[in-house]
C-alpha cells in the first residue's frame, strides 16, 4: 500500500472539507473494495476521509411508507434490523448475502451504492425498488444515479448521506454467486407495486446494473415463476467471463427471475 | 497403553497453533533486518533489453538493487532439475537454462529480473516498481498442445519445438494387439487442470550472512531443509555445507510447493552477502499465484479395450504434460514416474503403454502438487472405468472387481511391485457405508424435488514412500530417498527423537512420539520430536510423497532398534541377568518373571554416569539410523461420492462422500482421519473448484481469490471415512502412508458422480455450474434428438 492520510471526520461538512485537502482524496465508507485495490497498488489515494463517525450517516428509520437508511449502515446491521425485515424483508435478505461475514460487518450500503460495482447486490436492489439516493447537495432517483460500471451520477465532494426505499407490494431477489468471489454472477431484484413490476440485473450486464425490460413486461401480465422463467432475456449486452458465458447468464436472469418471484414477499 | 500406536492422541503443537503462537518464519526477525522485493516481469516472453536501477537506487532506504548479470557474475549456479529423464530415443532431456534472476529472457508473467534490498518492505516495493525494465516481446505460448505445434513460439534453444523429453513405458506392440482383439473399446480425451497449491503460509526468507564466520542462515518455508541446503552448497554455490545452515521452523502447509528450492531463496541468500545485510522476503499471495510450483496440467488421450466378459485387454495413454516455462525441482519426474507407472490402477492389465511428452510453455513452472502424477493417473484410469461399465451396461463396481489384482506381489507392466492390498475389501466396505443399495430410491426421490442424483466411483491405488535408492538411481533420480533417525535418551530417561522428516501440518510432534512411547512404554509427554534444522539433525530427506510415516517413522524404529539393544546390555549387566531375559513394560526395563527390575531413568543415568557398564561398552544412550526401503508402499482404496445436481443451474452439491482406505497401520486414526479428510477437500476443489487459467498472452486470469476458486467449508459434505487395512510388508511397522489419498482418488468419484447425474460422460475439470449445465444440456439436446 502508498503512504495515505487518514481523516476521521465527525460531519458531513468536515468530511467534504477534508476530501478536498487532498490531491486525489477518497472517502472510505466499509473499506472492502478500496482497501484490497489500494493494497494491489491499483489506487492510490492521497487522503482517506473516513465517513463511518458522522452520525448523520447512521441509522434505519421509517417515516409513512419511506424505508430510510443510513449509508453508513453496514450490510450486517441492514440484514439484522427489523425495520427492514419488516418492512422490504428481500432487503434484508440480500444485505444478509453480501459477501461473507467480514465483509458485512464492515461494508456499509453507501460504499456500496457509490462504488457501483457491476456485480455488487445493493444497486439491483435500489434499482428495481425505484430508491431514492441523498447526498449533502440533492436527492438523486436510482434510474438516474447508476451511470455504468464504477460509475455513478455522484459529483466531487458529494457524500450519500441516505438511501429511501417505498414500501412495495412483493420484493424477491435471488442471486447466483460466481463461486470464487461470491459476487453475483447474476442477481435478480423484482419489486411489484400494483401492476408496475420492476426488475434489476447485476452481475451479468456489460455496463453493470440494468433493468429488464423482458421480464418487466412479463411479470407485469403474469407475476408468476412461469412467466418469469418463460421470458425472452437476450444475451445481447451481458458479460462473458471465466465464470460464465452471456448465453449462461441470459438463462440465469430467467432462473433468478423466477426464484425471486416464488421468494418475493 | 493409550498413547501408543493406534491411539487418537490430541495433536500436541495444536496449542501453539491456535493460540497463535506458532514460530514461522516470517516471524523471524533478525538484527539490522533488510527487506527484498522482486521485480518481475509483465509479460510472457520478452528479450530483456536493459534495466535501469537509478530512480529505484535514489530513494532513501534502499540499499541496493541487484540483477541477473551480477548474480551469475558471482558463480550462483542455474536451478537444477533433479530427475533426468530419458526420452525413448535414448537422448538426455532437453533441459533450457534456469537463473535465479534473468538475464537475457523472460519466458513467464513473474519471472524475477532483479531485486530491490531495501531498509523497509514497503520501500522495497516501491522501489521495485520505480526499476525500470525494457522488453523486448516476443511470441507467446502458453498452452501444451499448441506448444508442440510446428511454427510455435521457441521458448528455451535447448529443447526444439519445446519438447523436453519424448518418452514411453509398457509395451506398445502387445497394448495395440490387445486392443485389436477386445469386443469394446473404450476412448476418452481426459484433461487434468492446473492447480495452485495455496499453502496457507505464503513462502517466505530470511537469509544472513555472517561475514566474521564467513557462515550463512537461511530460516525458509521448506518440507525438507537438508535437501535445501545441499542443493544450495552442491549446485548453486551459495556457500558449502559446513558453511550453510537452513531452518524450517513451523511451515503452514507444504502440499508439494515448499519441496522445491525457488529464485527467492537462492536470490536473498545471496543478496545477503552482497549487502552485509539480513534480507527477508515473504510472499504476498499474489506474488504466490505467480511462483509457487502448479501442479498437473495435463492432456491425454485414452483407449481401453475390454473382451465379451469385461476383462481388460489392452490399454494405451498418450500423454502432454505442461512444465510450464522451467524445469522445476523434480517436474520431470511427475508425468514420468509418478504418474504413468500408476496406470495400472487396481486392475490386472497384462498389456498396456503409455507415452508421454513433456512441454515447455511460457507458464509458471509446474512440479509436485499433492498426489504428483498418481492423481492424474487415478483420474484418468478411474474416469475410463466407470465410463466403459456405463458402455457396456455392467454396474461400475462389477467391472471394476473383475479386473482387480488379487495376488501379490503382483508386478504390474509399469514397473511397479505391489506388495499387498485387498481390493474387494475396500469396495465392500465403502459400498456398505455408502448404502449403494439404498440409491436408485433415494435417485427417484430427488427427481421428484427436481434434482438429478448420481453416485460415482473411485478405486484407487497410490505409491508412497519412493524407493529404493539404488531402483530411483538407476531411473534418473538424483538424490536418495532413504530417511534418517537420532533416537537422544537423556539421563533423566527422557527421549529426543531427531528426525529428518519434517512437519508442516502432518502432526508429527504427535504421531512419532507414540512410536516411541508404544516401544520404550514412556509417558509421551516425555518424548520430544525435534525437525527442520541441519544444525540439530544429522541428515534428512523431508516429507513429501507420504513418506513420512513409511520411511521416516522406519528410520526412527531402527534407531530405536539400536538403543533397545543397549538397554538390555545395560540392564543385563547391572541386574545379573541374560539379555535375551530382559523386557522392557510398565515404564521399567525388568528381568522377565522375576521382581528384579530397573527405572527407565535409572538406565539412562546409568548409561551417562558410566559408573557401572559393561566391559568395552561406551557410555551414552543415543543411536542414529538411516533407513532405505525395500520397495515403495502402496495405499488403496475406494471412494464412492454421490451427488444432485440442479438442472437449472448446473450447481451440484456433494451429498455423501465416503471413503475406505488401507493404509496399512494406522498409528493415529484422528490424525489419519483429518488427512483424508484435507485430501478430499482439495481433491474436490480440483474436481469442481479450482483451475489456473492463463490467456493467449500467457496472462493469468486467475491470480486471485477473485477468480481461484478454494474450497471453503460450506463447499463439501461430512465424510464417512473407513478402513479396510492389510499390513505392509516392507517396513517395521506395516505402514503404508495417507497423506495424498485424499487427493489422489476423490477427484474421478466426484466427477463420475456427476456424470451419472446429467447422463453426458463428457465433462471436464474443474466442473463447475457452467460446465455441468452445458453438458446436460447437451445430454438433453441428444437425448431430445434420439
Amino acid at each position: 500500500m502508498y503512504p495515505v492520510s487518514y481523516h476521521k471526520p465527525a460531519s458531513v461538512d468536515d468530511a467534504v472539507k477534508a476530501l478536498s485537502s487532498g490531491e486525489e482524496a477518497m472517502v472510505l465508507a466499509g473499506g472492502q473494495t478500496l482497501i484490497a485495490t489500494m493494497k494491489q497498488h491499483l489506487a492510490a489515494p492521497s487522503d482517506l476521509v473516513d465517513i463511518r463517525g458522522i452520525a448523520e450517516l447512521s441509522g434505519i428509520k421509517i417515516s409513512g411508507d419511506t424505508l430510510s437508511i443510513g449509508a453508513a449502515m453496514t450490510h450486517a446491521e441492514v440484514a439484522a434490523s427489523k425495520d427492514v425485515q419488516k418492512h422490504i424483508p428481500a432487503l434484508a435478505c440480500l444485505a444478509a448475502g453480501i459477501g461473507d461475514p467480514a465483509v458485512r460487518h464492515m461494508g456499509t450500503l453507501g460504499g456500496s451504492v457509490a462504488n457501483n460495482d457491476p456485480a455488487a447486490d445493493y444497486p439491483a436492489a435500489l434499482l428495481a425498488l425505484g430508491a431514492t439516493v441523498v447526498t449533502n447537495k440533492r436527492e438523486i432517483a436510482a434510474d438516474d444515479f447508476f451511470t455504468g460500471l464504477f460509475s455513478t451520477d455522484l459529483e466531487d465532494g458529494e457524500i450519500i448521506t441516505r438511501v429511501d426505499f417505498d414500501k412495495t407490494e412483493a420484493a424477491g431477489y435471488a442471486k447466483f454467486a460466481q463461486p470464487a468471489s461470491l459476487y453475483a454472477l447474476v442477481g435478480v431484484f423484482v419489486a411489484k407495486r400494483g401492476g408496475d413490476v420492476r426488475v434489476a440485473i447485476t452481475g451479468a450486464g456489460d455496463d453493470g446494473v440494468f433493468r429488464s425490460e423482458a421480464l418487466e413486461a412479463a411479470l407485469a401480465k403474469d407475476f408468476s415463476e412461469a412467466a418469469a422463467k418463460g421470458a425472452g432475456v437476450s444475451a445481447d449486452n451481458l458479460m462473458s467471463d471465466i465464470h460464465g458465458d452471456a448465453d449462461y447468464r441470459a438463462h440465469l436472469i430467467r432462473v433468478m427471475a423466477a426464484r425471486a418471484v416464488a421468494g418475493a414477499a | 497403553m493409550t498413547t501408543g500406536i493406534g491411539a487418537r492422541v490430541k495433536r500436541r503443537e495444536d496449542k501453539r497453533f491456535i493460540t497463535g503462537k506458532g514460530k514461522y518464519t516470517d516471524d523471524v526477525r533478525t538484527e539490522n533486518q533488510a527487506y527484498a522485493a522482486f521485480v518481475r516481469s509483465p509479460v510472457a516472453h520478452a528479450n530483456v533489453k536493459s534495466i535501469d536501477k537509478s530512480a529505484a537506487l535514489e530513494m532513501d532506504g534502499v540499499i541496493d538493487v541487484l540483477d541477473g548479470h551480477q548474480l551469475t557474475g558471482d558463480g550462483i549456479g542455474n536451478i537444477i532439475c533433479g530427475w533426468a529423464v530419458t526420452s525413448k530415443d535414448g537422448s538426455p532431456m532437453n533441459m533450457g537454462a534456469w537463473s535465479a534472476l534473468a538475464t537475457q529472457k523472460v519466458r513467464y508473467v513473474g519471472d524475477a529480473v532483479a531485486v530491490v534490498i531495501a531498509e523497509t518492505q514497503q520501500l522495497a516495493r516501491l522501489a521495485a516498481e520505480a526499476v525500470d525494465v525494457e522488453y523486448e516481446e516476443l511470441p507467446v505460448v502458453a498452452f501444451a498442445d499448441k506448444a508442440l505445434k510446428d511454427g510455435a513460439p521457441q521458448i528455451h534453444e535447448e529443447a526444439p519445438g519445446n519438447l523436453i523429453y519424448d518418452w514411453e513405458i509398457g509395451d506398445a506392440a502387445k497394448a495395440d494387439a490387445g486392443l485389436a482383439e477386445a469386443v469394446h473399446v473404450t476412448e476418452m480425451e481426459i484433461t487434468n487442470n492446473r492447480l495452485s497449491p495455496n499453502p496457507m503460509e505464503p513462502r517466505s526468507a530470511v537469509a544472513t550472512y555472517d561475514e566474521a564466520e564467513d557462515h550463512y542462515t537461511l530460516y525458509t518455508t521448506s518440507q525438507n531443509p537438508h535437501v535445501a541446503r545441499l542443493v544450495l552448497s552442491a549446485f548453486y554455490n551459495v556457500a558449502p555445507e559446513h558453511k550453510l545452515r537452513v531452518i524450517a521452523p513451523d511451515v503452514g502447509g507444504g502440499f508439494g510447493a515448499k519441496i522445491y528450492i525457488y529464485p527467492e531463496e537462492i536470490t536473498c541468500l545471496w543478496a545477503s552477502m552482497k549487502t552485509n545485510r539480513s534480507v527477508k522476503w515473504t510472499a504476498d499471495r499474489s506474488e504466490a499465484f505467480v511462483t509457487d510450483a502448479h501442479g498437473r496440467d495435463h492432456i491425454s488421450t485414452a483407449k481401453m479395450g475390454f473382451d465379451a466378459d469385461g476383462r481388460i485387454t489392452g490399454f494405451k495413454v498418450d500423454t502432454i504434460a505442461n512444465l510450464g516455462a522451467y524445469m522445476s525441482l523434480f517436474s520431470s519426474s511427475v508425468p514420468t514416474y509418478l504418474y504413468a507407472t500408476l496406470l495400472s490402477g487396481q486392475y490386472d492389465i497384462q498389456n498396456l503403454h503409455a507415452n508421454v511428452r513433456a512441454v515447455y510453455t511460457n507458464t509458471v513452472p509446474v512440479d509436485a502438487y499433492r498426489g504428483a502424477g498418481r492423481p492424474e493417473a487415478c483420474y484418468l484410469v478411474e474416469r475410463m472405468m466407470e465410463t466403459a461399465a456405463r458402455e457396456l451396461g455392467m454396474k461400475p463396481a462389477e467391472l471394476r472387481a473383475k479386473n482387480f489384482i488379487r495376488e501379490f506381489p503382483h508386478e504390474t507392466p509399469v514397473i511397479m511391485t505391489y506388495d499387498s492390498g485387498d481390493f474387494d475389501a475396500n469396495l465392500a466396505q465403502a459400498e456398505e457405508a455408502a448404502d449403494v443399495n439404498g440409491f436408485p430410491a433415494r435417485r427417484e426421490e430427488a427427481a421428484k424435488r427436481g434434482k438429478l442424483r448420481g453416485l460415482g466411483y473411485s478405486c484407487y491405488i497410490e505409491a508412497c514412500g519412493i524407493a529404493p535408492s539404488a531402483a530411483v538411481g538407476g531411473l534418473g533420480a538424483g538424490v536418495g530417498l532413504w530417511e534418517s533417525a537420532e533416537v537422544r535418551v537423556n539421563p533423566v530417561g527422557t527421549i529426543e527423537i531427531l528426525t529428518g522428516s519434517h512437519s508442516h501440518g502432518q502432526g508429527h510432534e504427535t504421531t512419532f512420539a507414540q512410536i516411541v512411547a508404544e516401544r520404550f512404554d514412556q509417558p509421551i509427554e516425555n518424548i520430544s520430536i525435534v525437525h527442520g534444522d541441519t544444525d540439530k539433525v544429522q541428515f534428512g530427506m523431508g516429507t513429501y510423497g507420504s513418506r513420512s510415516g513409511a520411511v521416516g517413522m522406519s528410520a526412527i524404529v531402527k534407531a530405536m532398534d539400536k538403543v533397545e539393544a543397549k538397554v538390555r546390555k545395560i540392564a543385563a549387566h547391572q541386574l545379573e541377568a541374560s539379555e535375551d531375559d530382559i523386557v522392557i513394560e510398565g515404564g521399567e526395563v525388568k528381568v522377565a518373571g522375576t521382581d528384579k527390575a530397573l527405572g527407565w531413568h535409572e538406565i539412562g543415568l546409568a548409561a551417562y554416569t558410566a559408573h557401572n557398564l559393561p566391559p568395552d561398552m561406551e557410555p551414552g544412550l543415543k543411536e542414529s539410523a538411516f533407513y532405505d526401503p525395500s520397495n515403495f508402499t502402496f495405499p488403496a482404496g475406494t471412494y464412492i461420492c454421490e451427488v444432485e445436481v440442479d438442472p437449472d443451474t448446473g450447481t451440484t452439491e456433494i451429498v455423501q462422500f465416503t471413503a475406505s482406505d488401507d493404509f496399512g497401520t494406522i498409528i493415529n486414526p484422528m490424525i489419519v482421519e483429518g488427512q483424508v479428510h484435507g485430501g478430499i477437500a482439495q481433491g474436490v476443489g480440483q474436481a469442481m473448484l479450482e483451475q489456473v487459467i492463463y490467456d493467449e498472452d500467457g496472462q493469468l486470469i486467475t491470480g486471485s481469490y477473485m477468480d481461484y476458486t478454494m474450497p471453503r467449508a460450506a463447499d463439501l459434505p461430512n465424510f464417512s471415512v473407513h478402513h479396510a487395512s492389510t499390513v505392509c510388508p516392507g517396513n517395521p511397522l506395516g505402514m503404508k502412508g495417507c497423506g495424498e489419498a485424499g487427493a489422489i482418488g476423490s477427484p474421478p468419484a466426484v466427477i463420475n458422480a456427476i456424470t451419472d447425474a446429467i447422463g453426458n460422460n463428457d465433462l471436464a475439470m474443474p466442473a463447475t455450474p457452467q460446465n455441468v449445465w452445458r453438458a446436460y444440456q447437451a445430454a438433453s439436446a441428444k437425448q431430445a434428438a434420439e
